[in-house]
This record gives structure tokens, C-alpha cells and sequence, in this order.
């Protein structure tokens, strides 16, 4: 039987152990920041075509990214695809005028979407839409006009 | 015919007696409320038992299953020229399935079975209903420690399995296939999130561990008081939990990442 002291060191040095490796997994791995959750405001966009963008993608200015897409769904009356995204407040705001874009990172990558900030003196707010749209690139319908005007020569 | 038949019902009655009986044994276990100035030495020794004692086989299979995890995805992911994803598959690979699963199924075989044999053992040799004689509550002073130290030290015992498989795998990775480390670990940290995968993968480790620790606990409770019986129950032991772990880590999975 070991004595009841040395239990009581290595469970001790267990538990240690254990609480280390959720910090690590926590900071190191998934990348927690202990700043909490950064302000953000609320920005939707219509959409002819989304293609595969998803909940959580990236919404980017100048490739650096400035929030995340939180819905993607279909707005009742003009049956289009209506894409809410949240926008870090200390970003700041854009001009009314923004271009939103929906792009692919590299070939075969993930959908996100691109802002390009407009001139307009006029700002978007918290709930406005971005009414300036550029659907996403669906490669095989590039493919599909490609072989179709090969096809009529 | 009938005989068949009959074998069939009783073998339907014996499960669900069975079923019920393990279902009581845990209620009894949950409600024994225990007094902190006794149960805290008892609950530490079998931490130390349950808990510590696994450590050894837990960092060893983490080291290398997150070291044959990279080279084969290595060897993979380098077909598609992608192989920056090396270190987002094995992380999320160990956090959301492996690391929960095979520190259950290792669990369930390293400390479960001593469980079951040593309770198995001291009802045979009658020492529980010596303790009973005496005036001791044989769950409060035998079963709810092991079954407490199994539901704690399963959680933890997966986070160190997980953290050394990462780095297991990263170790791999970075310094011996040559993937920059860099974006290894950006695209890691990238591919991760706190909430959903770290923090799912401790909870099924939370729900595996209280499964091995009842099964192991009701098994040597259970037992027949004989070498056969207590052989059997150990068997019985780490087949059902490892069965139940797989079994339930479906579900959880379909609950918890099941909706994209």
C-alpha cells in the first residue's frame, strides 16, 4: 500500500497535469482568447446564388477579415438567398455604397465573402443592407459556358 | 418450439432485470450523499488507483496515435498538395472522436476490469457483508469512491491524451515530414474552435467515464461469488463498456456535430 502522502502528491501532480493540458489545449490548440466575445454589428445582404457559403465563413475587406457570416437563408418575399453577417464594431463603419462579393479562397476553397468599401458619405448601421451584390462563382456553370460555346463553333 | 420461445422470454426478462438492477445500483450510488472528512481520503486513494495509475498506458497509445495519425495523413493529404492541413486533421480528429474513444475503450480495459475484479473479489471472499455487519454502508465506503474517481479522472486522462497526441502529431509533422510549422499550427488554431470541439470532447469524456465507472462498479457488485463468476464478470465488464462507449459515441456525435 503506498502512504497516504505520496496518493496525495501524485494525485495532486494528476491534477496539475490535467488543468495543463486544457490550457493548452485551450490557448494553444483552439486558440481562446481571454478578451470575450468582440463587439459586433448586424449587416445582411441578398443574393442571386451562394453557392456552398456556409454559417461561420469569413467576411473580409482587403483579404483581412472583419466578421463572420451568422445565417444564411432565403428571404420569404423576393425568393432570394439573404445572407446575415456580423461585422466587428471596431472595424467601423462602411460607406452605403460597399460591394459585397461572394469569393472562393484559392480553386477549391471555402466560400467567403469580400466587401469593397464604397465612397459614399452615407454608413451602413446596425441591421442595414448591403443592396450592391456580386453573386458567387460557380465553377461549373463556368465550365458548362465554356464547353457550350466550344460546342457552337 | 415452445421451449424456444421460452428461452427467448426468459432471456428478455433477465436483460431487463438486469437492466433495472444496474439502473437501482446507480441510484443508490448517486444518492448516497457522502460525508466529505471520510469520503475525501477514500475518493483521493482511488483517484490515485483508477486515475493516476492509467496515466503511463494513456500518454503512451496519445503519443503514438497522434504520431501514426500524421504520417498517415501525411502520406494522403500529399497526393492533393494540401498536407498545411496535416495539423487540423489530427487535432480535430483526437479532440472530437479519438482522444474521448480510445481513453474510454483504454480506460474501460486498464481500470474498469481492476474495479470489477477487486469488488468482485470482496464480495466473494465476504467482505462486503463484513462491512455491512459492522455497520458500514459497502456502497458509501467501497462503490461510490471508485465510481466517483472513474467519472472524474476519465475527463482529465483524455485531455492529457489529447494534448500529448497534438503535439504527438505536430512533433511528426513539423520536424520530421517537413510541413512548415507555421502554418501548421495557424491553420490548426483556425480550424478549432473552444466551444464546439474542445469543450464536446471533455463532455463525452465526462459521459464515457461515469458509463465505464457503472458498468465496472455494477459488474464486480453483481458478481457471482465464485473464480468463474468474478472471471466473467471482468470480461463482461470491458466488453459492455466498450461496446456502450462506442454504442453512445455515435449519438453524441449526431447531437453534437451532427448538423453540418
Amino acid at each position: 500500500m503506498v502512504s497516504t502522502r505520496s496518493v496525495e502528491v501524485s494525485v495532486g501532480l494528476f491534477m496539475v497535469a490535467a488543468v495543463l493540458a486544457f490550457t493548452l489545449l485551450a490557448f494553444k490548440v483552439s486558440g481562446l482568447t481571454l478578451d470575450g466575445a468582440r463587439a459586433t454589428y448586424r449587416l445582411t445582404a441578398k443574393f442571386d446564388n451562394v453557392a456552398d457559403l456556409r454559417s461561420r465563413a469569413k467576411v473580409s475587406v482587403s483579404g483581412v477579415e472583419v466578421g463572420r457570416v451568422v445565417r444564411v437563408g432565403l428571404d420569404p418575399v423576393t425568393l432570394r438567398a439573404q445572407v446575415d453577417m456580423e461585422i466587428y464594431e471596431d472595424i467601423g463603419f462602411f460607406p452605403e455604397d460597399t460591394i459585397a462579393a461572394i469569393q472562393t479562397a484559392g480553386l477549391l476553397g471555402d466560400k467567403f465573402i469580400s466587401l469593397s468599401a464604397g465612397g459614399a458619405m452615407e454608413e451602413l448601421h446596425d441591421g442595414d443592407e448591403i443592396t450592391d451584390t456580386q453573386s458567387a462563382l460557380v465553377l461549373e456553370d463556368l465550365i458548362g459556358k465554356v464547353v457550350a460555346n466550344f460546342g457552337g463553333k | 418450439m415452445l421451449d424456444r420461445l421460452q428461452a427467448v422470454g426468459r432471456y428478455g426478462l433477465d436483460f431487463f432485470e438486469s437492466v433495472g438492477r444496474a439502473t437501482l445500483f446507480l441510484a443508490r450510488i448517486l444518492c448516497a450523499v457522502p460525508r466529505p472528512r471520510q469520503a475525501f481520503p477514500l475518493l483521493l486513494r482511488q483517484m490515485f488507483n483508477v486515475g493516476l495509475l492509467s496515466l503511463l498506458i494513456i500518454v503512451v497509445s496519445g503519443l503514438f496515435i497522434g504520431m501514426v495519425m500524421a504520417l498517415q495523413g501525411y502520406s494522403n493529404l500529399a497526393r492533393f498538395g494540401t498536407t498545411d492541413a496535416l495539423g487540423t486533421l489530427v487535432a480535430l480528429s483526437m479532440l472530437r472522436e479519438l482522444g474521448p474513444v480510445v481513453t474510454g475503450l483504454l480506460f474501460a480495459g486498464r481500470a474498469g476490469s481492476a474495479i470489477t475484479a477487486e469488488i468482485g473479489l470482496m464480495r466473494a471472499t465476504e467482505q462486503l457483508s463484513s462491512l455491512e455487519m459492522i455497520g458500514v454502508d459497502p456502497i458509501r465506503r467501497v462503490v461510490s469512491p471508485r465510481f466517483w474517481a472513474g467519472f472524474y479522472s476519465m475527463p482529465m486522462l483524455a485531455l492529457i491524451f489529447n494534448t500529448v497526441a497534438i503535439y504527438g502529431g505536430a512533433w511528426i509533422s513539423i520536424d520530421l515530414l517537413g510541413v512548415d510549422g507555421g502554418s501548421y499550427w495557424t491553420n490548426t488554431i483556425e480550424a478549432v474552435s473552444f466551444s464546439q470541439d474542445v469543450v464536446n470532447g471533455v463532455i463525452k469524456s465526462f459521459v464515457f467515464g461515469a458509463l465505464a465507472a457503472w458498468i465496472a462498479v455494477y459488474q464486480g457488485y453483481d458478481a457471482d461469488p465464485n473464480p468463474q463468476g468474478i472471471a466473467s464478470a471482468t470480461t463482461r465488464t470491458v466488453v459492455y463498456s466498450s461496446l456502450a462507449i462506442l454504442g453512445l459515441d455515435l449519438i453524441l456525435t449526431a447531437i453534437m456535430f451532427g448538423d453540418f
